[in-house]
């Protein structure tokens, strides 16, 4: 298991965080939803720890505990005094290698699980647009499946699912311990050294590529659901960030998000808000530190009057400005500033300190490698944003989603997707 | 990269195991070195000398939430609050955006039933502090309202009202604050109504902050890199040109208890049901606050290990989220219990959530549950005053809501007092579980219990 520490003295308090390398993407068809459902799981004890203890001890301590599953990674964290690292560092060791599930207490979950997906996606039409949008963008990569999963899957799962993900993924050569705060590393090390060092490590199943083929056509989607206002989604595939020394094109791709959407004078607000008022909000987003494929998401709602295809096309007039225009170095130079300043606002926040190493390290960028990225963000010249523009925002690269918004009184009342129901 | 360029973050992309979040509204201090002085105007400043970053956070607040509007212009104090930003001194809304962004400066407001305020971030380098402050000391104290506009936000925030009329949670929250506060100002929607914002004029929004804005009642925050001077001078900068008379802070009335238990069930076509129920709970500055914070710790803010998650969640697997919270307010604040269900197992849920609040009244917290309260709480006090945004966010409460300068010392102590008697008893005074109010929306073809 590999441990990354950052001290950071500045409050008596200490971020911890356990990544294993397993996510939605290494799901199969048919338990799609599986690496979350572990992650409740996880709280349901051991011998030594029953279940529901985990975070009674926690909490007794002062602290706070949670998880979160992603696409890339499941990590667990604790935020508590110090002086309780110990305590949280053995927890998490000990549900490492003893978990005990059992049908009945998987049985209870997978309900909380449902209600959660009922909540989460089911129930809110612009999460149904993203999920949708995914679906369609990805045929062949795991992207494709949502982290919740399909309901069908969680209404199918079984104790089995959740024991076989364990085994085959929470091994200490499968995680990070990532802890950020008022420690000193070698202590850290010492410690960890001793509560997981004696965990046996074993072999991990192969992770095949399954590398998206090369989309050839602009695809459409439409989500019907219960709103007032349309949606409308725009997903383009891009790369990510493999090299931080060699690559470029991703910081690119970064500086061009805050060039549409840094900021409320940025593109994307000041032209089709505030200019146009063709939309009442629209944005841009993208991350270029994943382990599968990336995207650049661009969304919006309509103004009153306006329609999701005058919304596309003036969302698509300003790509083509920037396709054959290009940027300032004013609107350059501007949005390198917000990541300057962005950087030290961050080191505010232990937990974001310790998510930002997680995410990165799970990914396979290393976190030595973060100088390094804010200088190869300050060299993206204007010439590079241009040209990462005019070769990934391409109708071909392109998937839309819209919503369809359906008035709420004639929409008959959602009824449960047919399937089996799990039995208790 | 984690650095995240995107203003607005697009989705979620990772799942939590979360438990909502307890907002017991304000939470505490501790031993922090707050300095506290007035300016020449008369506006109250507290300020938290920290050099670690180098960086500032500034903010100023003033009473003029949203129960400082009238029914027929609801939404008044909110679009006025909204606005102050997209016009302001000779600069419009693009120079405002463009000259905070120039220097990484991040402007965030802060709008609630009691608060409007602004607050700024900035690098604490001499550049870039002083074109954030520049900008921010126009947008506070000269205002434009520039017509145009007000008439294109208008448009947003009538678009955002008919949304959210249609999403389950904004109608459920909307119907559970108009029974609990009946003709009280609290009972009005934070952002209006799509016909009053619709009515609303400039000259509503620059006589409502001549009223509300004035100097003498703003609360000014400042933490991080600088010396009390700076402090000073910054704390004269953002509130001198503020108005100087005003309304009083206090006009708002009292709240008046309920009298018997209200039901509200809304159909709606969503596959849950979101269930909301309550009573009146408390003033910020009452003094059953830390007993009712700690017991209820016990029966629904204790993330993971609370009564109603005990309960609903991990012994039925009845739903993902379930919390009880007070929010005190100037006035008296809601008590709030909430939860979504799969429509079809509502009645189900509420029953059980009944039960256990019922329960609590009875017997109050055991003498184990106390004591894990108590752990959690004092053991988890630095977490509280971690990084400069939760100390300033503190600053900010403290100032407001008058609460005293050593709060934060005395917090754990306030915390360690409370006794199992005391939660019993203060619990029975603010909750009657025959009075209180419930909104189901969702409601499955049976209706919801009243009991």
């Amino acid at each position: 298991m590999r441990v990354i520490v950052k001290e950071d003295h500045r409050a008596p308090v200490v971020a911890s965080m356990v990544w294993y390398r397993a996510g939605s993407m290494d799901e199969f068809n048919g338990t799609t939803g599986v690496a979350h459902v572990l992650e409740h799981m996880m709280f349901k004890g051991t011998k030594a720890v029953p279940g529901g203890e985990f975070s009674r001890r926690i909490a007794a301590a002062g602290g706070k505990d949670n998880a979160f599953t992603g696409k890339d990674y499941t990590a667990y964290f604790q935020q508590l005094h110090k002086s309780e690292l110990p305590l949280a560092l053995k927890l998490e060791a000990d549900r490492m290698q003893n978990l005990i599930l059992t049908a009945e207490e998987f049985g209870k979950e997978i309900n909380v699980v449902m209600e959660e997906r009922r909540w989460r996606t089911d129930d809110k039409p612009h999460s149904l647009v993203y999920e949708q949008l995914m679906a369609t963008a990805f045929r062949a990569h795991p992207y494709r499946a949502p982290v919740i999963g399909w309901m069908n899957d969680l209404q199918n799962m079984s104790v089995g699912d959740a024991r076989a993900w364990y085994q085959r993924w929470y091994a200490p050569n499968n995680a990070i311990l990532v802890v950020v705060g008022d420690v000193e590393a070698k202590r850290v090390f010492e410690l960890s050294r001793k509560l997981f060092g004696d965990i046996k490590p074993h072999p991990l199943p192969e992770r095949k590529p399954q590398t998206e083929p090369e989309q050839t056509g602009t695809r459409r989607v439409t989500v019907k659901a219960p709103a007032e206002l349309p949606y409308l989604m725009m997903g383009y595939h891009a790369p990510v960030l493999r090299d931080a020394e060699r690559d470029w094109e991703p910081y690119a791709l970064e500086i061009l998000g805050g060039v549409l959407d840094g900021h409320e004078a940025a593109r994307l607000n000041r032209e089709l808000v505030r200019e146009q008022r063709l939309a009442s909000s629209a944005g841009a987003g993208y991350d270029s530190v994943a382990r599968g494929p990336g995207t650049f998401l661009i969304d919006g709602t309509p103004s009153a009057g306006k329609s999701v295809e005058e919304l596309e096309a003036g969302i698509r007039e300003q790509i083509q400005k920037i396709v054959e225009q290009g940027v300032t170095e004013e609107e350059l130079k501007r949005v390198k500033a917000q990541v300057i300043a962005s950087e030290v606002f961050s080191r505010d926040s232990m937990f974001y300190s310790a998510m930002q190493i997680g995410s990165l390290e799970t990914a396979g960028v290393s976190y030595k490698s973060l100088d390094t990225q804010l200088k190869k963000l300050q060299d993206v010249t204007a010439e590079q944003v241009q040209a990462v523009a005019k070769k990934y925002l391409t109708d071909d690269n392109l998937t839309v989603a819209v919503l369809d918004p359906q008035p709420l009184e004639q929409k008959q009342a959602a009824q449960p997707p047919k399937g089996l129901r799990h039995a208790n | 990269m984690q650095i995240r360029i995107g203003s607005k973050t697009l989705l979620l992309f990772a799942t939590l195991a979360a438990v909502a979040a307890l907002v017991f509204a304000s939470a505490a201090q501790a031993a922090l070195p707050i300095q506290h002085w007035k300016t020449e105007s008369g506006a109250n400043v507290y300020f938290v000398e920290n050099r670690d970053l180098p960086m500032i956070d500034v903010s100023v607040d003033v009473p003029a939430g949203s129960s400082f509007d009238v029914p027929g212009q609801s939404g008044l104090a909110s679009l006025t609050q909204y606005m102050l930003r997209l016009g302001a001194e000779g600069l419009s809304d693009d120079e405002i955006s463009k000259r905070l962004a120039d220097v990484g400066a991040q402007l965030t407001g802060r709008f609630d039933h009691d608060r409007a305020g602004l607050s700024l971030r900035t690098l604490s380098s001499a550049r870039e502090r002083e074109q954030a402050l520049d900008v921010f000391a126009r947008v506070l104290q000269s205002p434009q309202f520039p017509q145009d506009v007000l008439e294109r936000e208008k448009a947003r925030v009538i678009g955002a009202l008919r949304e959210a009329n249609t999403k389950p949670e904004s109608i459920a929250e909307h119907s559970f604050f108009a029974m609990l506060y009946g003709d009280h100002p609290y009972a009005l929607r934070t952002s209006g109504e799509v016909e009053t914002v619709t009515d609303l004029k400039r000259e509503n929004l620059q006589q409502f902050y001549a009223d509300h804005y004035s100097s003498v009642n703003a609360i000014v925050a400042i933490i991080g890199d600088i010396s009390r001077t700076d402090a000073d001078a910054i704390a004269e900068r953002v509130t001198g040109k503020l108005p100087r008379a005003g309304v009083p802070a206090t006009a708002i009335p009292d709240v008046q208890e309920l009298q018997a238990a209200k039901v509200e069930n809304i159909p709606h076509p969503a596959s849950q049901s979101h269930i909301l129920l309550g009573a009146v709970g408390i003033p910020r500055n009452h003094p059953d606050y830390f007993p009712l914070f700690v017991g209820n710790y016990v029966l629904g803010g204790g993330g993971f290990v609370s009564r109603f998650i005990e309960e609903v969640r991990q012994k039925r697997g009845l739903a993902y989220s379930v919390y009880s919270y007070f929010m005190p307010l100037k006035e008296a604040g809601p008590f709030q219990i909430g939860l979504q269900t799969k429509k079809e197992q509502a009645d189900d849920a509420l029953l059980v959530v009944r039960k256990t609040l019922r329960e609590f009244l009875a017997g109050g917290p055991t003498a184990a549950e106390l004591k894990a309260a108590r752990q959690n709480i004092i053991g988890g006090f630095p977490l509280r005053i971690d990084s400069n945004k939760k100390i300033h966010e503190y600053l900010a409460v403290i100032g407001f809501y008058k609460l005293p300068l050593d709060y934060l010392d005395t917090f754990t102590k306030n915390v360690e007092k409370v006794t199992a008697a005391d939660i019993k008893q203060v619990f029975s005074r603010h909750v009657d579980p025959d009075r209180m109010v419930t909104t189901v929306v969702g409601a499955a073809e049976k209706q919801a219990q009243a009991k």
